[in-house]
């Protein structure tokens, strides 16, 4: 479903990411992990279509995404981003909001569809006519990922979906990626810096140091220590170590 | 006793309506490490805040006994706080990159603060910072304290804050999600370090965080609370005791790397959590 190979992102003069390459197949779900300035979040920009200075391949579904994306590409695919309270528009209602997208990809039933998006996610109905500023950190996030799935994409990029939010709305929004996951076969690029919620939604990581993909493995051999990168060992200790209470 | 709450009960009125946002805590701090653990809005920053006077002007704070080694905090003026506030409690707030001033060097927002309290000339307060930046672990302290706050990283950024409330030797630290907005790599290092130094420099402190098991590696005593509420206090050691269903619901949520679980469990709350 998703080919990147050796991708290549500069900043002016410094390269940010140093030919990473990654499959994830239909279905799959793939995660990302690395320190902040590894380039996970850059990666995921430029296969969003955010970034136009890449060079190397990003194919979805066997066509290879164009530097400039079409507006076709946005159904297919679409992004959730790290913080809930800046991802939102914060003069509009969620309505408002949510029927964007139809809009601009002109499709039909956009009442039917904003009812529908909002229940697929577990918020109440009453929600649709409120402003962002009226909704908690939890809930934000669930329209973030209404707002996404509205287009009825196939791929999913997330960027840190949960680290703004509480432990307990966490387990939440994770357990709906999940349910989401499976009920419409979708394709999922997570990107986190927390290994314990890479290991728990997605069956296959890579693991980003300076700008390169220094480590792909299986998340059954991460737990296993089966690990051949010095990275990968390192923040593996350093998560099970914290995880458990002292 | 270094900190002395007694029923601390805290309300913000409008025009029409109460809001109870904190509802009779009561804890004690000597020279220890206190966590307090709660969701957003459980009162735990608002708790800590209380204790520095450091509320908006609409909350409303009552309390049996607010004291802060012996200091009456209620009945004290601005005028007194002052020689509280920095000097002898600091504050770590959450992210770095607000709390810095962005058109002053980090070395000279050290020195600042070391000069307010401990009044030195403009010299001895530069080289203090560059001491103070050492202190924090940082490798080249010169250069740093050189750079303005856009151009160190964010975990370096929460060092400089920790460096510039160390300056005036405080006896207790209160950290206040020191550091949700940092890495897991750099989040361990930096509650190290505070760990270190606090130990280190015999003070006292409050650590205020809503990961549970991460706190409960550099405290002696943990707070969970609730909309408001103490629910349980625990010692860190014996957190794997919790009585409370709503610890324990905390704990189970987290998604663990070597205990994998199909669904996370979600906390179901009950209402008779909110009144014990």
């Amino acid at each position: 479903m998703i080919k990147v190979d050796q991708l290549r992102i500069s900043f002016g003069t410094h390269e940010v990411v140093r030919g990473v390459s990654f499959d994830v197949a239909k279905g799959g779900s793939f995660g990302i992990v690395g320190e902040s300035g590894s380039g996970k979040s850059t990666v995921l920009r430029a296969m969003a279509g955010l970034n136009e200075d890449w060079s190397g391949r990003i194919a979805f579904d066997g066509t290879d995404a164009p530097l400039k994306r079409p507006p076709a590409f946005f159904r297919q695919v679409q992004m959730v981003f790290q913080d809930p309270f800046g991802s939102l528009h914060p003069r509009q209602t969620i309505d408002r909001i949510l029927s964007e997208l139809l809009l601009v990809h002109k499709l039909p039933d956009v009442e039917k569809r904003i009812k529908q998006a909002l229940s697929d996610v577990a918020l109440p109905q009453t929600v649709r006519f409120r402003y962002p500023h009226q909704l908690s950190g939890g809930q934000r996030q669930r329209v973030a990922i209404a707002r996404a799935l509205i287009a009825e994409p196939q791929v999913l990029l997330l960027d840190e979906p949960t680290s703004a939010l509480d432990v307990s709305v966490q387990a939440e929004i994770l357990n709906l990626l999940a349910d989401l996951r499976q009920a419409r076969n979708l394709t999922y690029v997570l990107v986190s810096h927390n290994l314990a919620v890479i290991a728990h939604l997605c069956p296959q990581l890579g693991v980003m140091l300076n700008g390169e993909m220094v480590e792909q493995l299986s998340a059954d051999d991460l737990r296993a220590g089966r690990t051949k990168h010095a990275h990968t060992s390192a923040l593996r200790t350093l998560s099970i170590n914290l995880e458990e209470p002292a | 006793m270094l900190v002395d709450i007694k029923n601390l009960r805290i309300a913000f009125e409008t025009r029409t309506s109460r809001f109870e946002a904190v509802r009779g805590v009561s804890m004690q701090l000597g020279t220890e490490k206190l966590g307090i653990v709660g969701e957003s809005g459980s009162g735990k920053s608002l708790t800590a805040r209380a204790l520095m006077k450091l509320l908006p002007s609409n909350a409303k704070i009552e309390a049996d006994r607010l004291a802060f080694d012996g200091i009456d905090i209620l009945g004290a003026s601005e005028r007194g706080m002052r020689q509280i506030r920095g000097k002898r409690a600091g504050f770590i707030l959450q992210d770095p990159k607000y709390s810095l001033n962005p058109v002053k060097t980090v070395g000279s927002q050290i020195a600042e603060s070391w000069r307010t309290h401990k009044k030195g000339s403009r010299k001895e307060a530069a080289e203090a910072a560059i001491e103070l930046l050492d202190q924090v672990m940082i490798r080249d302290p010169r250069k740093v304290a050189g750079a303005y706050p856009n151009e160190i990283s964010g975990g370096m950024g929460q060092r400089v804050m920790i460096a510039m409330m160390l300056a005036p030797d405080p006896e207790l630290l209160i950290a206040d999600e020191p550091t949700s907005a940092l890495d897991a790599t750099v989040q361990a290092e930096i509650l190290r370090l505070i760990d270190d130094l606090v130990s280190r420099r015999g003070m006292g402190l409050i650590l205020i965080s809503h990961d549970l098991p991460l706190v409960s590696h550099f405290c002696d005593r943990v707070a969970v609370m609730y909309s408001g509420r103490v629910v349980e206090e625990l010692k860190a050691s014996e957190l794997a005791k919790a009585q409370h269903p709503y610890t324990k619901g905390l704990l189970n949520c987290m998604p663990s790397l070597m205990h994998p679980k199909e669904r996370l469990p979600v906390l179901t709350r009950d209402a008779a959590w909110l009144n014990p």
